[in-house]
């Protein structure tokens, strides 16, 4: 049964409404997978075999009884990346912070996953509060990238990408703050999407940077993505940020990509998104895949986006400044938490005591960016500028969606860098970001898609398609023509290229 | 010559409730002041007469019916408590005066 880890989450989900194979079947597969090959990829934060397996059976006892499948994906497992609260599983969000807490609530996305029959294996690793490009934050050790173990997953949703990588779940939720699922995505050779900020809900998203924080899917293929994306999205009256308009349709439009026919379709490519700092197999892959996106009639046209030049620094001030407030409820007074509480200290104290103990270094740093950010006399100069800075770059994709349908780029400067290497080196590890963060800013969509591996280290390489807001479905029909063109080319998909990992017994 | 002293530090971590150490107020003296310096292009535009953007949908206040509906039981949200003490939260002392 070892096969079924290797399939798509469509095909899995055929699978089972045709009874060729049980939810359970499927399920105990991948628990084997994981239980296989997890203490050496530590993808996981959490696995609830017991609970996985009676979703399982609940989705076989449907498929028995002849009653209708709740969604397309009934019955497909998923991992879920551990900053979305789950009743009856501990939420970390890879702090110590939070270690051991049972939320009293689902999330919006959570719900709508178990309503949908999507089997959740468990909770994935990630850098702390999703803060992080490399998964080296977390307070439970770094994930590793099956592609080479000795290299990051990407982050902060490593764990969820890796999980995909490493053939541990077909399906995995993320969050993308500055590029927390895009970049992953690109550097473990998977599917990344960030929908347009307010499609899905945040409701039981554990808060980062509230007004960039966007929850979405990550898979092996477009399709399996697009049938995820539809069952998370919609508007939900918990979210006040939640916009209540239809869901873009992204799995019809993934559908129709496949056929393989971008005529009349014009695609900007970003002048800003290459140069210094740029890998040269990296911009190869990119180079590759404009031509292969000619190929299938797209017009490729230049288009410049002066303003992104400051989205990097923009980003490292807001988002800094946003969780510098989100990160104030660990007070040690309701939940997560104490220490020091001797009956001799003041709360203050406690409060002091037990943010030092239980942040890690990348969040106290941020804490203390957006304090300084905030505070009088700097507020003009920083926060108030990159708040500019944003409506600059709005403009920008404006403008430049006046004239192309998508937009693209490399997803990363870089392939996956050694465990370690930038880890002393904020400014170096923010540079992960480089690409994806304009989109945070904007709020629109946007979707890495795997490109091919680099000619300097063979690692995966991620290709950007950014959309317009609410206009999701324009990059997956590119996405989706974009993968079966470059699965012809390349003879089979590139996820069948992960090195074997050696399995524990 | 640094933007961001090791003082200052000190201050932003107390106003962040943050015991820091001393090891880490150098070596968050020294980040702190390389990504300010990184960022602080964003300057170039605050004298522009550009509108801030806080939030890329635009917000208004959101309303919903006022009917009682349920919620989490006394129970529920105490059960994640540091401490609880006679069906409340007991928090440390939060006055000056001797406990």
């Amino acid at each position: 049964m070892t096969d079924l880890i290797r399939l798509t989450a469509a095909e899995l989900a055929a699978k089972i409404q045709a009874k060729d194979v049980s939810a359970v079947e499927v399920a105990q597969a991948h628990l084997d997978r994981i239980g296989a090959v997890d203490s050496a990829v530590h993808a996981f934060l959490h696995v609830d075999t017991e609970r996985a397996l009676q979703a399982a059976k609940a989705v076989d006892e449907d498929v028995a009884a002849g009653r209708p499948a709740a969604s397309p994906l009934a019955g497909v497992p998923l991992a879920l990346k551990d900053v979305l609260t789950m009743q009856g599983a501990p939420t970390t969000c890879g702090s110590k912070m939070l270690e051991g807490w049972n939320p009293p609530y689902d999330a919006t996305v959570t719900l709508k996953l178990l309503q949908a029959g999507i089997v959740i294996l468990g909770k994935t690793n990630m850098d702390e509060f999703a803060m992080g490009s490399s998964t080296e934050n977390s307070a439970y050790g770094t994930t590793h990238n099956p592609w080479d173990l000795d290299r990051i997953p990407g982050g902060s949703g490593g764990g969820s990408a890796a999980a995909l990588a490493a053939f541990e779940a077909p399906l995995a939720i993320g969050t993308d703050t500055g590029g927390s699922i895009r970049q992953p995505g690109s550097v473990t050779g998977t599917v990344g999407v960030k929908p347009t900020y307010g499609t899905v809900s945040r409701y039981g998203l554990v808060a980062f940077s509230s007004s960039l924080d966007q929850a979405g899917p990550c898979a092996r293929t477009v399709l399996d993505a697009a049938l995820l994306h539809e069952v998370i999205g919609g508007h939900d009256p918990l979210d006040s940020t939640s916009i209540d308009a239809p869901l873009p349709p992204v799995v019809a439009a993934a559908r129709e990509g496949a056929n393989g026919d971008l005529s009349g379709v014009r695609v900007g490519v970003v002048t800003q998104f290459a140069g210094d700092g740029y890998q040269p197999g990296v911009l190869a892959s990119f180079e590759a895949a404009v031509a292969q996106l000619k190929e299938l009639g797209a017009e490729i046209v230049e288009v410049s986006c002066p303003s992104f030049d400051l989205a990097l620094p923009a980003y490292y001030l807001i988002a800094p400044s946003e969780c510098s407030s989100n990160l104030a409820r660990f007070d040690a007074m309701r939940y997560g938490l104490r220490v020091g509480d001797d009956a001799t200290r003041s709360a203050e104290e406690v409060m002091s005591l037990t943010r030092e103990a239980g942040f890690g270094p990348e969040v106290k740093r941020r804490i203390m960016l957006g304090t300084y950010a905030l505070s009088s006399g700097y507020y003009d100069a920083y926060y108030g500028s990159a708040q500019k800075v944003r409506t600059l770059i709005s403009r920008d994709f404006d403008a430049a969606f006046g004239t192309v349908d998508v937009l693209i780029s490399p997803t990363t400067p870089t392939t996956a860098f050694r465990i370690g290497e930038r880890a002393n080196d904020p400014m170096a590890m923010y540079k992960a970001d480089l690409c994806t963060i304009p989109s945070n800013l904007a709020g629109n969509a946007a979707l890495s898609v795997p490109s091919g591996l680099s000619d300097d280290d063979g690692l995966p390489v991620g290709l950007q398609i950014m959309s317009p807001a609410l206009q999701d479905h324009r990059g997956y029909r590119v996405a989706a023509a974009y993968e079966a063109a470059r699965n012809a080319a390349q003879g089979g998909s590139l996820i069948n290229r992960v090195p074997e990992l050696e399995v524990a017994h | 010559m640094p933007s961001i002293s090791r003082d200052e530090v000190a201050h932003l971590a107390r106003l962040a409730r943050l015991a820091v150490t001393e090891e880490e107020l150098d070596l968050f003296a020294g980040q702190l002041d390389q990504i300010v310096q990184a960022v602080a292009k964003v300057g170039d535009v605050a004298d522009q007469d550009i509108p801030p953007t806080s939030h890329a949908v635009p917000l208004t206040n959101v309303f919903r019916a006022d009917l009682v509906r349920p919620g989490l039981t006394q129970q529920q949200a105490l059960a994640a408590a540091p401490a609880a003490e006679d069906g409340r939260f007991r928090v440390p002392r939060i006055l000056g005066e001797e406990a």
